[in-house]
């Protein structure tokens, strides 16, 4: 596994493996929930629960077994951070699951791999392997007696829908990937009814350099509500496209000059379930009180197609749907159908608006966050690029609004 | 099924069962190693898992249509999964479709005569940064022009 030597200020700041784990093992649970709490540090896949109260909630929690898994099923189009993390900072996430561990008092961690990423599996594994025989997995881990703790890895079988936390529980006890209804939530009833904790594999990755450094030092990156720093995949039209750290609060405008990105048009911030951001809203910010994402971050220029670009979402989102509850399953169906009424030219407006309204319901009405998200792309680029959308002959342009 | 093809499956599918445990958590692994090995997971395959996990066959086969990467059906050797989605797809994602199309003479969702590959469409495979890419059985390949892509296929034994 090769290192890119990549710059960051938090999450690829140096750290060596075990440094996190001596440190917390040293110190007592209340005091890394304290750090953690300090620190304000918010889920990174994109929801942003803080994650000191989760922790907190399974830690208090009375049960014979607890668990910790790792959400690395990344299938957020446009998102491949944690693939970047596992391959090349896989310390990180497996001293954050052990911390996580120590802390909510489990002794076995799971990672939830995405199929797609299979071949990852041998090089993880020899990792876990390498990790028990340095004593940082196993039965009493570095010394410290009554401290047990072990992680597997799983791998999913290609459903995007099962990156929800309790779709991907499901599919861990064997069933098919559905969302359960919420509450109650994994950390009261989770895999196999026990409390669990479910993290995304970067909020994990922040959590040795939270205990190493001092959740104070965490907090100063960032802004005020979004504390550290974030890593963002680029992808789309740029000079450069990849992993990019940067602090929480940078403006868009601003992360396109870093990629070199020139004639942009539009950004998808937050993936296919994210909203598009046209030109005049470059300086808006990315954080959780303004932009937020999970990640993703995808640049479309001026030669781009917008209705092109929603079709795709919308077809892959009619894909993914896993089917259970109707205003996702029917309502992007009829999404989708809309988009390709627009591109045959066979549309009333009024029925597009009715569309959008179908949209707001399923942000509503939706069972899981899939078809909760699934509308924003489509009511945020038909909002923000109706000219080129619609009167692509008219006087509009293709600036959007 | 063959007297004997159906005893080696049998014996198979208990040695996983040994392996992952008799739990219904242990369904997708066990699964998913069939799939592996078989390209496919055939009925007696299902019936055998849901005897030896004490579930209903109905139960395996709902969780084998679920999900994108389990089939019951046979497919090729090599499966090969072109991300479609639309970082790729910017990067000249249809011109390798159409390219490998062409070379192999079957379209996106079948299988060759001669059962070496399937195609077919996956959605985002996590490398955005550097596509068009496709996942052939469990590895990846990316930068993909149309005729990179032919000679990874061509090259496969």
């Amino acid at each position: 596994m090769e290192k890119n030597n990549r710059k960051g200020t938090v999450l690829f700041s140096k750290y060596t493996r075990g440094e996190g784990i001596k440190k917390v093992l040293s110190i007592s649970r209340e005091d890394v929930l304290f750090e953690l709490r300090e620190s304000k540090l918010k889920g990174r896949g994109g929801a942003g629960f803080p994650t000191a109260t989760k922790w907190t909630i399974v830690a208090a929690a009375k049960s014979d077994q607890k668990y910790i898994i790792c959400n690395a099923d990344e299938g957020e189009p446009g998102t491949f951070k944690d693939r970047v993390l596992l391959l090349e900072y896989p310390e990180l996430v497996f001293d954050g699951m052990v911390i996580a561990g120590y802390t909510i008092g489990a002794t076995k961690g799971i990672v939830y791999l995405r199929g797609e990423y299979e071949y990852m599996l041998k090089s993880l594994e020899d990792y876990l392997e390498q990790m028990r025989k340095d004593n940082l997995l196993g039965k009493n881990i570095i010394g410290k007696k009554g401290f047990e703790f072990d992680i597997e890895i799983r791998l999913g079988s290609g459903a995007y829908v099962c990156g929800e936390e309790t779709a991907l529980i499901e599919s861990l006890e064997g069933n098919r990937g559905e969302a359960r209804n919420r509450p109650p939530y994994p950390v009261n009833t989770g895999f196999m009814g026990k409390p669990t904790v479910v993290n995304n594999v970067e909020t994990l990755a922040s959590v040795p350099h939270i205990i190493a450094k001092g959740g104070t030092w965490f907090q100063k990156h960032g802004t005020d509500k979004s504390t550290g720093s974030k890593l963002f995949s680029v992808s789309g039209d740029c000079g450069k496209p990849g992993v990019y750290e940067l602090p929480w609060g940078t403006k868009i405008s601003e992360l396109l000059k870093i990629v070199g990105a020139e004639n942009t048009k539009a950004v998808q911030v937050g993936g296919a379930s994210g909203t598009c951001i046209p030109k005049s809203q470059f300086e808006r910010t990315l954080a959780y009180e303004d932009a937020a994402t999970g990640g993703s971050i995808m640049i479309f220029n001026e030669s781009r197609n917008m209705l092109h670009i929603l079709k795709n979402f919308m077809e892959f989102f009619v894909e993914e749907s896993c089917g259970q509850c109707t205003p996702c399953r029917i309502g992007n169906t009829k999404l989708l159908e809309g988009v390709e009424m627009i591109e045959r030219g066979e549309f009333t407006f009024n029925y597009v608006n009715q569309l959008k309204e179908l949209g707001r319901t399923m942000q509503v009405a939706s069972k899981c966050g899939l078809g909760q998200s699934s509308p924003n792309s489509f009511i945020s680029i038909l909002e923000n690029f109706k000219d080129e959308i619609f009167f692509q002959n008219g006087n509009g342009g293709t600036h959007g609004k | 099924m063959l007297v004997t093809e159906k005893n080696n499956m049998t014996e198979e599918i208990e040695e996983l069962v040994r392996r992952y445990g008799r739990e219904r958590s242990s369904l997708l692994p066990i699964l998913q190693s069939i799939q592996r090995k078989h390209k496919h997971i055939p009925d007696f395959a299902q019936q055998e898992v849901a005897r030896l996990l004490d579930i209903h066959p109905v139960e395996v086969f709902s969780v084998i249509s679920f999900y994108s990467f389990l089939n019951t059906k046979p497919k090729g050797r090599f499966i090969v999964r072109l991300c479609q989605t639309i970082s790729c797809d910017l990067q000249g994602k249809a011109a390798v479709s159409k390219a490998i199309e062409r070379e192999l003479g079957i379209t996106f969702g079948e299988t060759t005569k001669d059962n070496k590959f399937t195609l077919e469409y996956a959605n985002c495979v996590g490398m955005c940064d550097q596509g068009p890419a496709m996942i052939i059985n469990e590895r990846v390949y990316f930068k993909l022009t149309p005729e990179k892509a032919v000679q990874i296929l061509n090259e496969l034994k």
